[in-house]
């Protein structure tokens, strides 16, 4: 009986759990085109969550390239068909492992600082006190993180794919010998536009998910230093989840 | 330097801020019942009573961060139940609080902090905005710190700061949250001082919720004590002083017990610790 | 003031870089680039079978991609698929005589389309209809016509070798 009853409560609590994401996502949407009018906030969360995990996707981008073009060139070396190795790393790359490992990087480097900062500023009250000056921290402090986030997505997850695919040449053609030549018309050709808009989509999406649960869970982290830093888990694990279920989806519909 | 001189240009006796038989349950338990206050213009009123017992709470309801869960709360003329957001923004226009540790942006210097409710309310050129916020803190004799970040500012200063800021709209009514917690004796001066001349010189009406007893004595033009949701007396610190009844006497006294025990509810002492009561 | 333009370089720096790549991915590393305008004619074509024929697979005359099948579907009033082919605006001259098949890129690989040039002196232009067609080789009917054969030899040669 106590078991049945805890399950209720349970789903009861995630039902409000999600109701709440919902409600918290619909005040970002209604309060971003004003935030939209202070370009100088949101420019300043773009070098947060850009700019400053610029370093470690690039060279996680060379690293997953280089594995590729090493693994890539040993799968396809088995059906005599190595000069493939270009088309199968930019494919790899650009479709999934780019927008994918960028989104799970993002969740632990950006969305981290995100929920831990919004997590620290309302447990010293700033947020409270800015309520208090009838400032709306949804508006002056959420939504310039979020915009800012999902500005950034995309970009990080194209310079990962670019690297990556310099990795993979950098294995493939400079250490195994492919031509290079018909490792990047192999590429050229059999690449198409929709390949590269599909990865946009995806990381797309997946910046509106991490950034809005970053912020989310940060506005609602409990306002003490024990709150923040599970929220901050909560993130990572939220948003990791988030990015492979909404991959899978967007994978099937965009196949 | 009490309430003959509180009344900068406001009508005495009327109230700017009244709570009429509130009650505030959160989580089933019962935080107020029937609590009746009224804040009149152009004083400082001091909130008191043993931590625990929702001062903090009462200043959220005053603010309408929270609503009541019965009675009315009506803060210069609006009825705080009736506003939406907007509304709401609009009354705290008219309000400035100061949260216990100053609250300050951390992402910002002093000067941008004193600034920031300025630049999102109004549209005035850069150097209007300058004068403005130099004025207030020079008027905290901070001006001097005003290109310091928050984490470089002492307990005082910050609070200092917090005030400025506080002011620079204008507000109609200040409240502070513990403004006296954690400071040195020469800080709790400088506050003090700030708190009372900021209310006379610029005429508006103080709310203070502290605990301590000395301070608000020669502080406050009038002071509620809370206890158990309630107000369990009311008056000047004076009056409040020469109460007789326990529990005010054991709050102003300072006693360790009283009719607020010194233990927290628990099995007999003998009992548990011989070993029959079992543990907890 | 220092700490921001810092902080707008890095944040220039880093969005520079960002469509940078996205600009590569787009012309240097599809094959298609941005085509904003669409300067393709069309083709249709009939085919009794077309195989394993995909949309977006390329049209080929003498090897080289000239454009690609846009969308495949059945006539079932002709009892035939259907292929409508793109074809880039600057091959415009191919004979109105070609006749087109299906072939298969090496053993495993993918199937097109191919032209092979007839000698007429029009051309093909826009929203014609090609009528010699090839089928698609079916590696089956391959298979068992080349078993059926060999089973019909086998036969022969032993009817030739009863007296």
């Amino acid at each position: 009986m106590t078991v049945l009853s805890d399950l209720a409560e349970n789903g009861r609590g995630q039902l409000e759990k999600w109701g709440r994401f919902t409600l918290f996502v619909g005040r970002l949407f209604a309060v971003s085109p004003r935030a939209l009018a202070r370009p100088r906030l949101i420019v300043e969360q773009v070098h947060n969550s850009g700019a400053l995990s610029l370093v470690i996707i690039m060279l996680s981008g060379l690293f997953v390239g280089m594995v590729l073009g090493l693994q890539g060139y040993d799968l396809l070396r088995r059906f005599g068909s190595t000069e493939s190795l270009g088309t199968a790393a930019a494919l790899g790359l650009l479709r999934e492992l780019g927008p994918v490992i960028t989104a799970l990087l993002f969740a632990g480097r950006a969305g981290t600082a995100l929920t831990s900062e919004i997590g620290l500023m309302s447990a010293t009250d700033q947020l409270s006190a800015m309520e208090m000056m009838a400032v709306d921290p949804i508006r002056r402090v959420c939504a310039p993180r979020f915009l800012g986030g999902v500005i950034a997505m995309p970009l990080l997850a194209a310079i990962f794919s670019m690297i990556g695919i310099f990795g993979a040449q950098l294995v493939g053609v400079t250490m195994m010998g492919v031509d290079s030549g018909q490792f990047w018309s192999q590429m050229r050709s059999a690449v198409e536009l929709r390949d590269i808009v599909e990865g946009v989509v995806k990381s797309i999406a997946f910046g509106f998910a991490c950034s809005a649960i970053a912020v989310y869970e940060g506005y609602h982290a409990l306002p003490t230093a024990e709150g923040v830093g599970r929220a901050t888990t909560r993130t990572v694990v939220t948003s990791s989840v988030a990015v492979l279920a909404i991959d899978y989806m967007l994978t099937a519909v965009l196949l | 330097m009490n309430a003959s001189n509180a009344m900068a240009g406001a009508t005495p006796g009327e109230a700017i801020a009244r709570l009429t038989d509130v009650a505030y349950t959160v989580g089933g338990r019962s935080i107020f019942d029937g609590l009746d206050i009224s804040i009149e213009r152009g004083k400082v009123t001091a909130i008191m009573g043993p931590s625990g017992t929702g001062k903090t709470t009462l200043l959220r309801l005053i603010t309408g961060q929270i609503h009541a869960s019965r009675g009315s709360v009506i803060v210069d003329g609006e009825d705080l139940s009736r506003l939406d957001r907007e509304g709401m923004y609009r009354l705290r226009r008219r309000m400035g609080m100061l949260f216990q540790n100053g609250a300050l942006l951390t992402d910002l210097d002093v000067y941008e902090n004193v600034a920031f409710p300025v630049r999102e309310h109004t549209d005035l050129p850069e150097e209007l905005i300058s004068r403005i916020v130099l004025m207030k803190l020079q008027s905290v004799g901070l001006r001097g710190a005003a290109r310091l970040r928050p984490s470089e500012l002492s307990g005082g200063m910050a609070r200092r700061v917090a005030l400025a800021r506080a002011i620079v709209m204008d507000p109609k009514i200040l409240i502070y949250d513990e403004p006296f917690a954690g400071l040195d004796p020469i800080a709790m001066g400088v506050v003090m001082r700030l708190i009372r001349e900021t209310n006379d010189a610029l005429g508006l009406t103080s709310i203070v919720v502290s605990h301590d007893v000395h301070e608000i004595g020669r502080l406050a033009d009038f002071a509620y004590l809370l206890s158990g949701g309630k107000v369990i007396a009311s008056g000047t610190p004076a009056e409040l002083a020469a109460n007789q009844a326990p529990v005010v006497r054991q709050f102003m006294g300072g006693e360790a017990d009283g009719p607020v025990p010194f233990h927290y509810p628990a099995p007999d002492y003998a009992t548990q610790l011989l070993g029959t009561g079992g543990n907890p | 003031m220092k700490q921001t333009s810092a902080t707008e370089l890095g944040t220039g720096l880093f969005v520079v870089l960002g469509f940078a790549a996205l600009f590569f991915m787009a012309t240097q590393i599809s094959s298609r680039g941005l085509t904003l305008r669409d300067d393709n004619y069309r083709l249709t074509a009939t085919f009794d079978n077309i195989g394993g024929l995909k949309v977006g697979a390329p049209v080929s005359i003498g090897g080289v991609t000239i454009g690609r099948v846009e969308s495949i579907e059945y006539d079932s009033k002709l009892y035939k698929a259907v292929a409508h082919l793109a074809i880039e605006a600057r091959y415009d001259h191919i004979p109105n005589d070609s006749d087109l098949a299906i072939y298969t890129a090496g053993l495993l690989g993918g199937q097109y389309v191919g032209f092979t040039p007839g000698g007429a002196e029009t051309y093909y232009k826009n929203g014609d209809r090609i009528e010699m067609t090839q089928s698609a080789v079916i590696l089956e009917n391959l298979i068992s016509k080349f078993l059926f054969d060999k089973a019909g030899d086998g036969a022969k040669k032993t009817q030739g070798a009863t007296p």
